[in-house]
């Protein structure tokens, strides 16, 4: 299934911006983090179509992944 | 022996005169410092009914115990005044390198009363206080008055100046120092402006003494570890600024577009924090004392300039808010903020109202003289900008801000404002309790005295879901109270993301020589929150104006992954006024405020 992650901040480096991920059926966030080499204690916000996710959700056709280092503002 | 000075320097603008008065350390350590020592001095000095442009109302300039101290941040100032804006209690907070100056000249506060027959300037040299006349400097913008006061100061001086915005008496006018730090909110730059005074240079030679050397050592380091750590304020803030914001409330969709008609902006990326450090950044630019450094300094290319650079609140304004998607354009808008000395906020966010206004056919072409106005021209933002600066033509009326434009239009619906101060850069229909702080905020429209991003949105100190009420209305007030501590303490809000109630209890108590805990440094900035109410109570602003526009409460919004939500804050309120023990009417109670010392 074609999952679309978008990388922000500090894991931009070396990476895309957006990347298309094709992914077995039932992969979750987990499977995502983890090809990419993103440790989960890296990953600060963690959206799914811009709600909050978890690394334990399956994902389905077309969800789009949001990822966040620790950042903050005012 | 203690961080407070013990002075307070009173200027009598008409008199040209001033006197320095010993500052009662009871009443300081009741209310902290900053801005709940603000707001009790204004209190018993001065009628919050005061007209807030008049002679009688007063600007009163606190720091905090722990400005110029060794404390992390230990810079930040106060100004406490009524607002032209909003009517309410104004109190306005800056950073950068003046505050701890003035401490080092051996103030806590200073006190300006009345008005001057002609524009003067004020310079502090410790002891040696002088009052001079500033006809060469009354209509120079903010970096040009500055450097020319700079250059007759010794090395080293701090200024705080307003610019033409504030001379005019834009009620969005701010009061900036050391170039680009405002003390932005609430139109304090036009009080001073009424009282013809341009601008106050400092230079001092003290060091502040503290309570216990050892003591404050050991809390200093645990707080500089803690900030070293967290993900914040160690590596988030120092790399993008809070311009790194962007992005991120975008991708939760209640990144406000268009005036808030809706809440997710296609161009966000373009406008980020990662675009501005990857393409524009020059350097960091840190107050005083702050190993955060999110201060920006940033290249306008075609300008020639090297400059401060937008805050996230700032990109929103005259970026998304306005639909505008150039980074560069926004750079110049707050250039021009900053030279005339205008809050970006409230500019911004009047500017998005007066481009929703025209796509209305309120306002008509006839009367733009010639200057776009439509949402996404980059034209506009920095047009009108300079337009309101120098309140020219529409500018003019731009400058009361987005409520009082709107409703000389009969559509005073469509300011997104809260006792018309303008809301900034979070949709509260998809962010359940930051919407109960826009709404019961002491100075009315404002984000930045009840965080609840942190929680609802960063997941700082815990995660919590953004579309739930339930134990919200607890969340906001502590959240209230803690940042009343820290802006009457003098250092920066953003410590919190990093350092806890606890943190703070050493060090002003190392500090000090204060014996608080916890709970009775909570328990103080629940008694400087319920002060600032009494004074808005009695300066007439009616508990029903703790609401939201109501777009926000009846137009859910229209997509983006927020898609759908309205606030509920009428499921809110209640609870909140029970917690702060405050009637159903939202007056806080005798036995409460009893119990608060008041």
């Amino acid at each position: 299934m074609k999952v679309t992650v978008k990388l922000f901040a500090t894991f931009r480096d070396g990476r895309q911006k957006i990347l298309e991920m094709d992914l077995p059926d039932k992969a979750t966030t987990q499977n995502v983090i983890d090809a990419l080499g993103i440790a989960n204690s890296e990953v600060a916000i963690l959206l799914i179509n811009g709600r909050d996710g978890t690394l334990d959700r399956p994902l389905i056709e077309n969800d789009t992944v949001s990822l966040f280092p620790p950042v903050g503002g005012g | 022996m203690s961080s407070y000075m013990g002075k307070i320097l009173r200027i009598n603008l008409k008199q040209k005169s001033f006197q320095v008065e010993n500052l009662d350390l009871e009443k300081a350590k009741k209310f902290i410092g900053g801005r709940g020592l603000g707001t009790k001095l204004f209190m018993d000095e001065v009628d919050p009914k005061v007209d807030a442009l008049s002679p009688e109302n007063k600007l009163f300039i606190v720091t905090g115990p722990l400005t110029g101290t060794s404390v992390p941040t230990g810079g930040r100032y106060m100004v406490v005044t009524k607002s032209p804006l909003s009517g309410t209690i104004a109190s306005s907070n800056s950073g950068g390198h003046w505050g701890a100056e003035l401490k080092a000249a051996g103030y806590d506060v200073i006190i300006i009363e009345d008005k001057a027959d002609m524009p003067v300037y004020i310079t502090i040299e410790d002891g040696k206080v002088e009052i001079k006349d500033a006809s060469n400097l009354w209509g120079k913008r903010v970096t040009e008055a500055t450097d020319i006061i700079k250059a007759e100061m010794p090395d080293k001086s701090r200024i705080l100046t307003i610019g033409p915005a504030g001379e005019q008496l834009s009620k969005m006018a701010a009061i900036m120092n050391d170039y680009d730090r405002a003390a932005g909110r609430s139109g304090v730059g036009a009080v001073m402006g009424s009282k013809n005074l341009k601008a106050i240079a400092v230079k001092g030679s003290s060091k502040t003494a503290v309570f216990s050397e050892e003591k404050l050592k050991e809390a200093n380091s645990v707080c500089m570890k803690k900030i070293r750590e967290h993900g914040v304020t160690g590596a988030g803030l120092p790399t993008y600024g809070t311009a790194v914001l962007v992005n991120i409330i975008n991708e939760n969709g209640v990144f406000p577009t268009n005036n808030f008609q809706t809440a997710h902006f296609e161009a966000a990326d373009s406008i980020s924090g990662e675009t501005m450090t990857n393409e524009y950044l020059l350097r960091k630019n840190p107050c005083y004392r702050c190993p955060i450094a999110c201060g920006r300094w940033v290249k306008i290319e075609d300008m020639g300039l090297e400059v401060g650079g937008p805050e996230y609140e700032t990109l929103w304004a005259f970026g998304s808010d306005c639909g505008v998607s150039d980074i560069v354009s926004i750079f110049k808008a707050n250039y021009w903020c900053n030279e005339y000395g205008l809050d970006t906020i409230s500019v911004g966010a009047t500017i998005a109202a007066a481009m929703e206004l025209y796509q209305r056919g309120h306002i008509k072409a006839e009367e733009l003289g010639g200057t776009p106005l439509e949402f996404g021209s980059n034209e506009a933002i920095i047009e009108w900008t300079q337009k309101i600066g120098k309140a020219e033509g529409l500018g003019a009326k731009m400058a009361e801000g987005s409520y009082r434009l709107c409703e000389m239009y009969g559509v005073p619906e469509l300011s997104m404002s809260v006792k018309k101060l303008e809301l900034p850069a979070y949709d509260p229909r998809g962010i359940q309790g930051h919407g109960l702080q826009y709404a019961t905020s002491n100075r009315g429209g404002c984000h930045v005295r009840g965080y609840m991003i942190s929680p609802e949105i960063l997941g700082v100190p815990e995660k919590l879901d953004r579309f739930t009420l339930e134990g919200k209305a607890q969340w906001v007030k502590i959240f209230q109270d803690l940042t009343a501590v820290i802006d009457s303490l003098g250092l920066c809000l953003f410590t919190s993301f990093a350092m806890g109630a606890e943190d703070y209890v050493q060090v002003y108590n190392a500090a000090c020589g204060t014996e608080h805990t916890v709970e009775s440094l909570l328990e103080a900035g629940e008694r400087i929150y319920a002060l600032e109410r009494m004074f808005n109570l009695q300066a007439g602003i009616d508990p029903a104006q703790d609401t939201l526009p109501r777009r926000l409460l009846e137009d859910p919004i229209p997509e983006g992954p927020s898609k759908g939500s309205v606030h509920r804050l009428s499921e809110l309120l209640p609870e909140y006024y029970t917690l702060r023990g405050w009637g159903a009417n939202g007056i806080p109670e005798q036995d409460r405020l009893s119990k608060l010392g008041l």
